[in-house]
Order: C-alpha cells, then structure tokens, then sequence
C-alpha cells in the first residue's frame, strides 16, 4: 500500500497533496493508495481528500497538531506508519516537508528521496530528480527498510489530473499519543512583512536579472531595457540576498509569482524555486550563455551568449522602432 | 556559546557536469570546488552570533582530502578552528545525506555544542536533509529555513520563511540545530590578515570508524529531456537583436 500524508493549514488542504496523489496513483499501479491527513480539527480536508480514488482516508486529529510542529509531527507519523504498514510514502514537497520529513526518515531509519520530479516503476520503483541546480537528472532507488519516503516537486504532477472516485472513500479515525513534553518548538502566527510597495503580480512586462549580471553597477543595463520595453524590473534571489535590489522585486517561491505578456529572463539559470514564480507568463524569453540552463527548458525564445552584449544591440533595436 | 557550522565542498556552479560511462558517476577531474552558498550564510551567521554573545565558532565538513580547502577558507573568515571528517567515500554523489550526517553526528557528539547550524541545502545533491538528520542523530530540536536567530536565555527564538513570502517566528530550547537560508545576513569574505591568521588555527582530522549504509543508490545520471520547443535564435548580437524585437511584435504581439 501506498500511503499520501496530505497538508492542510487551518482545515484546508494544500493544493500540492493533490499532486501528490496523481505521484502515489501512478506509484501504486494496481497496489492500493490511502491517504493521511493529520493536524486538529481536519474534518474538512479529509472530507475533500475522499473525493480521490484512494481505499481509505486516515485522520489523526490531535489538539497537539496544531499548530503544526516538528516533534508533534514526528511523533503521531511515527505511531501511524507504524499501524498502517505502507511501503510507501508519498507527500508534497512543501516547506512543512523539509522541515519535518527529514527527522521521520532519520527516527525511521528509512530512505528518504526529496523532490522528485518522475517515477520509474519496475520491479524495484525508482525516481527521478533534478541535481546540480537542474543541470542533470538523476534516477534514484531506495535501500534498505521500507517504508520508502517521497517527496513530490510542486508542480511536477497535475492535480486535476488525480483520479476521483465516484464515491467518497471512507475516513477512519487514527489514534495517537502525543505526551506534550516531547513538543520542543513553540511557534508563533504566520505573518507577513509589511505590504509590498511594489505588486508585479500586475506587470505586463517584465525584465529580471540573475546571478548572470555579475555585479550591482549592473542592474542599470538592465534597467534600460526595462525602461525601454516599458516593464518592471525583477531578480533572482541571489540578487535581492546581495542587497543589489530589494526583497520585494524577487520571483520565485519565497517572492512574488508573476503572469506578465512578456517576462526576459537575463543570466538566470531557471531553478526550479525560480520557475515556479513565472513560468505562467505568456511570452518568455530567456539570455544565457550557458545553452544548457535550464530556463530554456520554459522559454519560448532564447538566445545563447553573453547579456553584456545582447542587452545593448536589443536596447539600440528597440529605440530604433 | 560554543557554535559548530557544517560546510560542504561543491563543485562550483559554473562547472558543466558530465556523466561517465558507468552512467552513475560524474566525471569530475575538471571541477573546481567553493563553500556550498547557504552554508557561507551559516558561517556568517555564527561569526556574528559570536560577536555578540561571544564563545567559539567551530567549523566542520565531512568529505575526502580536497574538502580541508573549505575549512581553510572558513577559518581566514574567521572561525577559530575545525574539524575534518575526512574519508574518501564522502564524495561521491551517491554519498547520501544518512551516510554524511551520520558521519558529522559521530564527530561532533562529544563536543556538546550549544548550537549547530548548517546551510538549509547543498547547491549539488539539493535533498535539504543532512542538518535535520543531524540533529534527529543528536538528538536536538531544529528549524529549518531560518532568516534571524536572537538568542535568550537558554533558548533560541528564530524566523522561519515559509512560502510566498509568509514567515514565522519558534521559539525553541538550547542546544538545537538550525538550518539557515542563503540571505539572511550580508556575507563577509576573507581578509589577507584573517588568511594568515587562518595558517595557525588547528584542523583536526577525523577518520570515521565506519559509515552508514547507503539509503538510495544511483540508478543513471543524465542531461534533463526539454519538454518545451524553445525557439532559438542565433546569430551576431545585432541579428540576434534584430530578429528577437521582430518576433516578439509579430509572432508572440507582446510588443507593440
Ligand atoms: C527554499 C528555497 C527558496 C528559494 N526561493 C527562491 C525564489 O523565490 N526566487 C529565486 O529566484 N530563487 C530562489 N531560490 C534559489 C534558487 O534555488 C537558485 O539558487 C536561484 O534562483 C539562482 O539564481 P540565478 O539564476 O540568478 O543564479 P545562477 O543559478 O547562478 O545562474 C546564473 C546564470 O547566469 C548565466 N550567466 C552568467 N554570466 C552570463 C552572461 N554574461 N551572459 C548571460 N548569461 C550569463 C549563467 O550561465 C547561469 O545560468 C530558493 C532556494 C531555496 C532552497
């Protein structure tokens, strides 16, 4: 059996579990799926996640869930890995999933491959994943203890795509003990930062600049083109963690996501944390000297060279028009 | 407070890897190596830490010979000494996180650091894994994903980033293990007096008793299949230019 632990904030599924899913399905061939979510009052995410094809959705609703924790987590997955007996596990590639799959693989003693982009079924399943920022890819199996854990790059599987079931699969109440000492963390509320003075969610065009800009005394280039093709300016992470633009103008999965007419991608290598923040734009152009970035796996017109010089031939072009 | 940093020796992100004709294994006889980025981050951090709450920051990687260059360079940042896990099995790429955290959590036990902090991810393998392994080995509390530690009495209150610019504050008891994210401080780099001062500082070498068995094994390496017809254009800067403003009036229209 294959066993989803799906993510809910506040009794609401993340969209991701949804992908996850879709991953397990396609893991399990004609093996049965069930899935997990857990945290306190989770009626309603259990109730949508029944809308999926899978036996039978598990509930370990604990006051000592929420809100979620490292050690709380731990702890109740630990006792209902333990009832349940996948050999599987399969979750969504989150934050929440970095923070606490790494310690249930460890408490486990089980494999644990993160982020991955594909499955390879066979007598043995393996999975694809992206190493080496995305410059290569490799199939990876499990050894060892089963469970094996998974972990699912947002966005690599369709969640509409998931099969639904035409009944709803029934929810069984799982019991943990959770005592409170084990729970070392004690987090705060969610906040955000002070509103963004900038909203490039509404840009119709966009320039960003990447690592590949080299330098601050730079961003100016790039500031022309913007200028002239009438486009906000955005950047990599790497360029707002240097200070060389602020926080607000950055793309990405820790920034803003972005659907513009019109997004130019200039030295940025396309990581996966840096697609998901614009790869809905209509027209994507990417400038990379390297014909093996990765960016170019999502733009619809790339040139290969040096941004130093194509910069200023397409400033002097368009200032020509 | 008594700080460990673990840092990573990765090939440099400009180095095209290439795969040999095992088809598990890379070719990596033209790699050159730097300080995995989030880690540097980690250093800084503990170096500033230090400053203020003074105590000493230890720095520690686990991997063959070539990685004591990176212990180097964190100690010309200023670390005051380290600790070299030195085995050549520790390179490979299918080195897992288990076997490298395994190995960091034996040398580091008896240490009793207050706090360890690694970066949230390696720029090559990408799991995100080895500090929260660590501290599961440790037996430490952790937070992932951290942008700002002020630390109390006894414990630690830090910011987590979560996604879509939505962040948290946990507090948590020392000693613990964080995981810090590239951004969270301007770096510093090494200064020709913190180089010198570096040649006197004391690597200690470790040679691991054993290490843990593999969790995954490699099944192929490869180049990633593109999925989208991506239309290049070529040519001089000026053609490229010419023919780039007219595609994008006419065929895509995002111009006017
Ligand atoms: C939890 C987490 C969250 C993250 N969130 C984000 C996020 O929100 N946004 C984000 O962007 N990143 C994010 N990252 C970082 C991300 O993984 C990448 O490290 C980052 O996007 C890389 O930025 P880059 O493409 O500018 O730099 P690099 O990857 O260094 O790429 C630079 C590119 O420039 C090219 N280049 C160099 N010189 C030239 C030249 N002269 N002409 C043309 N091309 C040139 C190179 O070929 C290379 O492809 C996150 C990472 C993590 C782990």
């Amino acid at each position: 059996m294959i066993l989803v632990i799906a993510e809910q904030r506040q009794g609401t599924l993340h969209r991701a579990s949804w992908e996850a899913v879709a991953a397990a399905h396609e893991l399990a061939g004609e093996d049965a799926v069930e899935a997990l979510v857990l945290g306190s009052r989770v009626s309603g995410a259990a109730a949508e996640l029944s809308q999926a094809a899978v036996a039978a959705v598990h509930v370990v609703d604990h006051e000592l869930l929420d809100p979620y924790t490292p050690d709380g987590y731990v702890e109740a997955l630990m006792q209902a890995i333990g009832a349940l007996k996948p050999t599987g596990v399969v979750l969504p590639h989150t934050y929440q999933a970095r923070d606490f799959v790494p310690k249930l693989a460890a408490r486990l003693d089980c494999p644990l491959i993160a982020d991955c982009v594909g499955i390879v079924r066979g007598g043995k399943p393996a999975f694809r994943r992206q190493i080496f920022q995305g410059k290569l890819v490799a199939e990876v199996s499990p050894e060892g203890r089963f469970p094996y854990l998974v972990s699912i790059q947002i966005g690599a599987y369709r969640g509409d795509s998931a099969k639904r079931a035409a009944g709803a699969a029934p929810i069984k109440a799982l019991n943990a003990v959770i005592d409170p000492s084990v729970i070392r963390e004690k987090p705060e509320p969610p906040f955000r930062e002070a509103r963004q003075a900038v909203d490039l969610s509404q840009a119709e065009r966009i320039v960003a600049v990447g690592r590949g800009i080299k330098g601050k005394e730079h961003i100016a280039l790039a500031e022309r083109l913007a200028t002239v093709l009438g486009a906000q300016l955005a950047a990599s992470r790497p360029i707002c963690d240097n200070g060389w633009l602020p926080m607000e103008r950055q793309i990405g999965s820790s920034g803003q996501t972005v659907a513009p007419k019109l997004y130019v991608a200039l030295g940025i290598s396309g990581a996966i944390q840096h697609v998901v923040g614009m790869k809905g734009a209509r027209t994507i152009v990417a400038i990379n000297k390297d014909p093996d970035a990765p960016i170019f796996d999502v733009a619809d017109y790339g040139i290969i060279g040096d941004l130093f010089e194509l910069v200023p031939a397409i400033i002097s072009e368009l200032e020509k028009a | 407070m008594k700080i460990a940093v673990c840092i990573r020796h990765v090939p440099t992100r400009e180095w095209q890897p290439r795969v040999d004709d095992s088809g598990r294994a890379l070719r990596e006889q033209d790699a050159s190596y730097e300080m995995n980025e989030p880690d540097a981050y980690a250093l800084e951090e503990a170096l500033r830490l230090r400053e203020k709450h003074s105590g000493e920051v230890v720095v520690c990687t686990a991997g063959p010979s070539r990685a004591a260059q990176v212990l180097r360079e964190a100690l010309a940042r200023g670390a005051d000494r380290a600790i070299h896990v030195e085995d050549d099995r520790l390179v490979s790429i299918s080195t897992d996180s288990f076997v490298v955290a395994g190995a960091l959590a034996d040398a580091l036990r008896d240490e009793r650091f207050d706090l360890l902090l690694t970066g949230l991810q390696s720029d090559d393998q990408g799991a995100a894994q080895t500090g929260v392994i660590l501290a599961e080995r440790l037996g430490l509390p952790h937070a992932t994903i951290v942008m700002d530690v002020q630390v109390g009495d006894g414990a630690l209150r830090v910011k987590r980033e979560l996604e879509g610019g939505w962040f948290q504050w946990v507090a948590l008891p020392l000693p613990a293990l964080l995981t810090i994210q590239s951004g969270i401080n301007q770096l510093r780099y090494a200064t020709l007096k913190g180089i010198m001062a570096a040649k006197k500082k004391e690597i200690r070498k470790v040679t691991p008793a054993s290490l843990a068995a593999p969790r995954l094994a490699i099944v192929t390496l490869d180049v990633p299949r593109k999925t989208k017809k991506t239309e290049i254009i070529s040519g001089t800067p000026g053609d490229a230019a010419t023919q780039l403003v007219r595609k994008l009036k006419e065929d895509a229209r995002v111009l006017a």
